[in-house]
């Protein structure tokens, strides 16, 4: 006990006298732990908050979408959601609280939209009212599609502000008229400016009642529609959806045995698709930048080498009054976890500064959250990389027969 | 019983394709409370002997007894032991720990006793006023003159009750008059009881021991009581 003690104070010791060195060693250490967190943290951040998007879409809905395997494309095979299957859906299903369709102007592609002699981009969408609670777009000015713009297929959008922005249109566009795939509709709203995320604009969107965007696309292209749907309870999930493949699999005249083209999806199971995804990316780049741990880890052991010669003399005169080797090892051991460890703490604190900072500087970008696992994770490692990169000088020093290290000039 | 008691010892090096016999069949017995000198030229075999005598160098055949035990089959962490409890070192270059002060310095072999700071501290002090140096204890060594470096060494060997002082050239670092002093310490040192092993080529050092034996070759030429002791 008092020994170990001593081999702390001792490590403390050296590691002070040797000030500069010590610094730049731990560098290493500190570079790899701060980036390690700076990821892990970001990323988390990033993860938590797009949860919580899906979790404000609640537990009790469900999103239909066409699917094909890439190899089933590659035959030539087209899947698509069709009106067909929208009504049947609609009108067939038992429970279904609300619901939902978006259709997207020729394949998701965007449209140019056209306002006097300015031209923007814009992704041209059509729905109805109960998308305001999908995906959270509320009015600023004016007002939100209604169940009578559907009914009557009016000619009206509301526009998101980039899309404001880029036609020049004023503040208040509301009235205002605007030409989409060469007809004119009159602006009912603007919708609250959400920002970017990921580098995405997600204010770049004309919406415009789905009956309406039926007529717009006409007979030239068989829509593919998106359906998000909610049902009465959770309790119910299973049988809506049971229900749903039903219907489609016999509008889609699929045989026994081949497989869906569509995709029923619940919010749990995208939130689960996205995390899956996010893991593998923090693996990924959380993986990459322990290589600067490892680095930093050869750091040590080089010094720690440089260490063991240099005291080639006191490691002698420690044995020749009673040191055993384990004493000289503990020792030496000790010193290179003492400088990682040192390494983690700076690291981890910088780590999350950097975290916080660039989710800071990002627009819209959650606040990073770094998760104690991390730190867990950070510290264990740089007390590891002590020990692994450590053994080896202080194998050296403890194996040092006591003579020649005390002849050793 | 003899407190060391060497029987046969050899000591053979391989040097390229030459066998280099440091010690050569060497018999010696050494008393409690004797202060006995090595002498020789540089070769003789004198430096050999004193590693094997402080258990930092294992004799390639022969016995060797100190303290009752045999020092010959133990293993490396036993000599650490043995060092610790039964030897006190002196050197020539003093070989104290540079950034440790003097008090340090005289504390740590007390630490691989796994004795309490306190009564570390307490100790060493005590063999810190025993070499005149208990005004100098909070001193890096080299704040130190050649012979309160000297005296910090001998506290630091005094300060673990060994049963011998084994002391390698200890005044070869020192100017005259230092030498005289340490010499002097030495001299009272024997007369408390310790027992003095030194290893020198200075005729007038090992003039104060009460016994020279004198080495050659690896082998000894002489064993000699000295009358004339200072």
């Amino acid at each position: 006990m008092h020994t170990l003690l001593e081999s702390i104070r001792s490590a403390l010791m050296s590691i002070r006298a040797h000030g500069f060195r010590s610094f730049l060693t731990t560098l290493g250490i500190v570079i790899g732990v701060a980036s390690v967190i700076t990821v892990v943290s970001v990323i988390q951040g990033l993860s938590y908050s797009i949860n919580k998007q899906f979790e404000s879409l609640g537990s009790n809905s469900l999103s239909i979408s066409s699917y094909l395997p890439f190899e089933e494309r590659l035959k030539g095979k087209i899947a698509r959601i069709t009106e067909r299957d929208l009504n049947d859906i609609n009108y067939r299903v038992e429970n279904i609280e609300s619901l939902t369709p978006v259709l997207f102007a020729q394949g998701n592609r965007s449209s140019s939209v056209q306002y006097g002699s300015q031209t923007a981009f814009a992704q041209v969408q059509g729905t109805t009212y109960s998308y305001q609670n999908v995906s959270q777009i509320f009015a600023k000015h004016g007002r939100f599609l209604s169940l009578e713009d559907n009914k009557t297929r009016r000619k009206v959008v509301v526009i998101g502000e980039e899309v404001r922005k880029d036609l020049n249109l004023k503040p208040n566009p509301v009235g205002e008229y605007i030409q989409v795939g060469g007809e004119w509709f009159k602006v009912i709203g603007l919708a609250e400016k959400k920002g970017e995320l990921l580098g995405l604009k997600q204010d770049n969107f004309v919406l415009m009642p789905f009956s309406t965007m039926e007529g717009l696309i006409g007979n030239q292209v068989r829509p593919d529609i998106f359906i998000q749907l909610t049902v009465t309870g959770p309790e119910v999930l299973e049988s809506v959806q049971q229900q749903i493949e039903r219907i489609l699999r016999r509008n889609h005249k699929l045989r026994y045995g081949e497989e869906n083209d569509f995709k029923i999806q619940t919010a749990e199971q995208l939130t689960k698709t996205i995390s899956q995804v996010i893991d593998t990316l923090t693996l990924v780049l959380g993986g990459i930048v322990s290589i600067s741990l490892l680095v930093g880890g050869i750091g040590i052991m080089n010094i720690m080498l440089v260490s063991v010669t240099e005291r080639t003399r006191e490691i002698g005169i420690c044995k020749a009054i009673g040191a055993k080797r384990h004493h000289i090892l503990i020792q030496f051991l000790i010193e290179a976890v003492t400088l990682s460890l040192f390494g983690g703490v700076i690291g981890v604190a910088i780590g999350y500064g950097l975290g916080a900072l660039a989710s800071s500087y990002i627009p819209n970008f959650p606040p990073a959250t770094v998760p104690l696992w991390a730190i867990g994770v950070a510290f264990g490692f740089s007390a590891m990389v002590g020990i692994v990169f450590g053994i080896l000088p202080a194998a050296k020093a403890a194996n040092l027969k006591p003579i020649d290290a005390l002849r050793y000039e | 019983m003899a407190l060391i008691e060497l029987t046969d010892i050899s000591k053979h090096y391989q040097m390229g394709d030459q066998l280099v016999k440091a010690l050569d069949k060497v018999s010696l017995s050494i008393e409690r409370n004797e202060y006995i000198a090595f002498v020789g030229a540089s070769g003789s075999g004198k430096s050999t002997m004193m590693n094997i005598l402080g258990c930092l160098d294992t004799p390639t055949s022969g016995t060797f007894r100190l303290n009752e035990k045999n020092v010959q089959d133990m293993n490396e962490s036993q000599l650490a032991d043995i060092r610790n409890q039964e030897i006190g070192f002196i050197f020539q270059s003093f070989n104290l720990l540079p950034r440790a002060s003097a008090l340090a310095n005289v504390m740590h072999p007390l630490i691989y006793r796994g004795i309490s700071l306190k009564q570390r501290k307490v100790l060493a002090t005590e063999a810190l006023e025993r070499v005149n140096l208990a005004e100098r204890m909070d001193h890096l060594p080299n704040q130190l003159s050649g012979g309160q470096r000297q005296r910090v060494a001998i506290a630091r060997a005094l300060v673990t009750t060994p049963s011998i002082l084994l002391a390698d050239e200890p005044t070869g670092n020192l100017d005259s008059q230092t030498t005289v002093d340490i010499m002097k310490l030495f001299d009272m040192l024997h007369q408390e009881g310790h027992t003095i092993v030194m290893v020198t080529h200075e005729d007038e050092i090992a003039n104060h021991c009460h016994r020279i034996v004198r080495l050659q070759d690896g082998g000894i030429i002489e064993d000699k009581l000295n009358a004339h002791a200072a």
